[in-house]
């Protein structure tokens, strides 16, 4: 249904999933619980909701809001502010286009982990032979055969960043049937998103419910959710936590991309998005903390499991060495004998060079990203009953939800797009997605390289971070001063019905700028005093299974730099574009000027 | 089930079974194997002798090759497999995980992307369709009004569809005054 011309939701419902689903994405699930468990368990919680209330809301308002009263994507709607902020919807579309393509990759990993999880046994669970077959592959038996399925059957990783390697046909497939799923999605905007997301926003939620109950009857469940939930409120003096939460916060709600914009900008004009951005925010705070039990649930099940493991091996060497009968060292009661046994016969014990297994260094080894899903999650679930289908649920959940980010990454590079007059009317949309998702699959190419995996974690940390700290900056700013506060309030009365309150107020005028400045500075403080490093999976490194600590080189540095400050450049360059142009204008005597425009204007 | 002088029967017969099937002749008795030193864990050495030669034991390495020869059945009677009842100094041979001729994962695969093709060709198809229909709709409404044969009649310079027809020609000021004539 179209009014104005301008493509509509079907429903309200499909407007929340839409935007939930983009905010809601993999770091909910490998991001979330990592921190709360390195940054003290249940303690991390305050200055999360802290850094929800006083940084995640106000953005998000301010973003629904501005798309909601504008009815234009980033680019239209920051120029349409003022012609000096259009950098700022520039940079924001600059932001979605560097995401996306990485982005993809990292679900074209999951699309691939997805469709060999229907082979018996699963194949990250057994090493393969080596040439002659006497024994296991030497890089599968040095490090676990999950790793070695990971990093050598999946990446083919290099050892070295500037080694590229050659093209893996196998990720190529994948990566060609994920640019066509988002195609097919997204092939006529939100036409075609608002049907499919509400599979991809939902099942999510049905399979952590699965995971959850399933986790919870595992054996070691409640050690890792003790661990994980016992706040240890001493780490709250570290700013490093506070840092942290800032950030969690912020990428977490996918502020400053233009999807939000994009997709609030298909909206009615009188629509509550006070409440909506409330109501996005609350349930993606939720769903963090809702996927962390049973992330952590499986985790101490992996770390229990392993520290038995470690126990039986160490009883059957005693066993041996010893000569005694069967099952009399028990897990029970191996510390008494392991005592009684040191007091004997201390040389004998010795010489067995027992390993100490404690279950609190099990539990330690944290890891989030792609390590927790690749690597963790995947050694877990072969240690379940009935392991293809829980590894099939879980690959299913982790690409529908990186999939509703997708549909939000896409609309923000797509959108802009169709208000732009260089884009002709005469091209249908089909035909413009088309190009987009083609020409994203030839640059996501140099992804599936050998290289690959450092390449992402390069745009990830330096595409995806710093820009959209500055542009969500230069978006409150902007609001706030440049098109000011009063004008914008009631811009939000004539849609909501009533005047922003004292709260929002003191949160765009002063608190979110202030935070956002505070932690852009903490984060390239940060960024700048440890130089940039990388861990590189070496098999001749010497410490191996360790990752070898490589230093970039410099040309890679430039490229980081490049990419972390082109989204910026152009919020200042646009900026003193126009003023030039205007300066040139001012001297001509027949200059009309620009029109004023306000939200009361449209209706 | 427990180790017992039974156990140990059927150890020493599946011993001489297979140095029986290794040099192939049927000289090696029960009496040849000798065990020795046995713990409650179960573990103890052996030796096979050699009853045509003097009473002198077999070659380790005579043994090895014979038990390796025979493991699987070795283990089958007792039940056990080759992590359960260890040798020492004889390393199982590790057997190659399976493969299947084509590779499952490139079957899901093509599944999946026959599936992905289908719904965009549809989508297309339907677009150009709508497109199309769009297309013709409108030119057809330029076409009238340019050629200006509108099948509009009119009356009275007003557009037929416009005036209610029955209005014109029933006059409801009248038609409603019957009722207020008696009737006949």
């Amino acid at each position: 249904p179209k009014e104005d011309g301008r493509p509509k939701w079907d429903n309200k419902f499909q407007y929340i999933l839409s935007c939930i689903g983009f905010a809601v994405g993999l770091g909910n699930v490998w991001r979330f619980p990592y921190l709360c468990q390195i940054h003290g368990g249940g303690a991390f919680l305050i200055p999360y909701f802290i850094a929800l209330l006083f940084e995640g809301i106000p953005l998000l308002h301010l973003e629904l809001a501005l798309g909601q009263c504008l009815r234009k994507g980033s680019i239209g709607a920051w120029n349409t502010i003022s012609p000096y902020l259009g950098g700022v919807g520039a940079g924001s579309w600059m932001v979605s286009v560097l995401v996306s393509l990485y982005y993809n990759t990292v679900l074209t990993w999951v699309m691939w982990y997805f469709i060999n999880s229907f082979q018996e046994p699963l194949p990250w669970s057994v090493c393969p032979l080596n040439e002659n077959r006497t024994g296991l592959n030497t890089e599968c038996y040095e490090s676990t055969a999950v790793n070695y399925f990971w990093y050598r059957k999946t990446l083919n990783i290099t050892p070295d960043v500037t080694e590229s390697g050659t093209l893996q046909w196998w990720l190529i497939l994948c990566l060609a049937a994920c640019w066509a799923i988002v195609y097919l999605c997204t092939i006529r905007g939100i036409e075609t998103t608002g049907k499919a997301i509400y599979v991809t926003a939902i099942f999510p939620y049905l399979v952590l419910t699965v995971f959850l109950i399933q986790g919870l009857t595992l054996p070691g469940a409640s050690d890792g959710l003790a661990y994980l939930f016992t706040p240890d409120l001493s780490t709250l003096k570290n700013p490093r936590v506070w840092l942290d939460a800032a950030t969690q916060i912020f990428f977490s709600l996918s502020l400053g991309f233009g999807g939000l914009i994009a997709f609030s900008s298909y909206n009615p004009p009188k629509n509550d998005c006070e409440k909506d951005a409330v109501t996005v925010a609350i349930v993606n705070s939720m769903t963090s903390i809702y996927a962390s039990i049973p992330v952590f649930s499986v985790l101490g099940f992996k770390a229990t499991t392993g520290y038995w493991d470690c126990l039986d091996r160490n009883i059957i060497s005693i066993i041996n060495e010893f000569d005694l009968p069967e099952e009399s060292i028990m897990r029970q009661n191996y510390t008494a004998w392991i005592s009684f046994l040191n007091s004997s016969y201390p040389e004998k014990i010795a010489g067995l060079k027992l390993k100490s297994c404690d279950l609190q260094e099990f539990l330690d080894q944290s890891v989030s990203g792609t390590g927790l899903a690749f690597i963790i999650f995947t050694q877990a679930i072969i240690l379940m009953p009935g392991s293809q289908a829980w590894a099939i649920l879980f690959f299913i959940m982790l690409f529908s939800l990186g999939l509703s980010s997708m549909f939000g990454n896409i609309e923000g590079v797509f959108t802009p797009l169709l208000e732009l007059q260089i884009i002709s009317e005469s091209i249908p949309k089909e035909l413009l997605s088309g190009i987009i998702c083609l020409i994203c699959f030839l640059i996501a190419l140099c992804f599936t390289l050998g290289s690959g995996s450092y390449w992402i974690d390069i745009f990830d940390r330096y595409a995806g971070s710093l820009p959209l700290l500055v542009i969500a900056f230069s978006e409150v700013v902007g609001v706030v001063y440049v098109y000011k506060i009063k004008r914008f309030s009631k811009d939000v009365k004539q849609m909501t019905g009533r005047k922003p309150n004292l709260y929002w107020q003191i949160t765009w005028r002063f608190i979110s700028p202030l935070l956002l400045l505070i932690v852009f500075v903490a984060f390239v403080t940060l960024q700048i005093q440890k130089s940039p490093s990388y861990a590189a999976w070496n098999p001749k490194y010497e410490g191996f299974p360790m990752k070898e600590e490589k230093v970039y080189p410099p040309w890679v540095l430039a490229i980081c730099v490049l990419l972390a400050v082109l989204p910026c450049v152009f919020v200042p360059l646009v900026a003193l574009f126009q003023l030039i142009k205007q300066m040139c204008r001012s001297k001509k005597p027949s200059c009309v000027p620009p029109e004023v425009f306000s939200c009361q204007g449209t209706n | 089930y427990a180790w017992d002088a039974n156990e140990e029967y059927l150890f020493k017969a599946m011993m001489a079974f297979a140095m029986r099937k290794y040099s192939r002749k049927s000289t090696t008795q029960i009496s040849n194997v000798l065990l020795c030193n046995m713990t409650d864990r179960v573990s103890f050495w052996f030796v096979v002798t050699d009853s045509s030669k003097n009473v002198t034991t077999v070659p380790g390495s005579e043994v090895e090759a014979a038990i390796r020869m025979n493991r699987h059945r070795i283990n089958n009677a007792f039940l056990l497999s080759d992590k359960t009842l260890q040798f020492l100094k004889i390393t199982s041979t590790l057997s190659p995980p399976v493969e299947p001729s084509t590779p499952v994962w490139l079957i899901v695969f093509g599944g999946v992307l026959c599936l992905v093709v289908a719904g965009i060709i549809f989508l297309v198809v339907t677009g150009i369709r709508r497109h199309k229909k769009k297309n013709k709709e409108s030119t057809e409404r330029e076409n009238l009004e340019e050629k200006g044969e509108v099948t509009v009649t009119v009356e009275n310079g007003i557009p037929c569809e416009a005036l209610d027809l029955k209005a014109g020609h029933i006059n409801g000021v009248f038609a409603a005054d019957d009722e207020r004539f008696t009737s006949l």
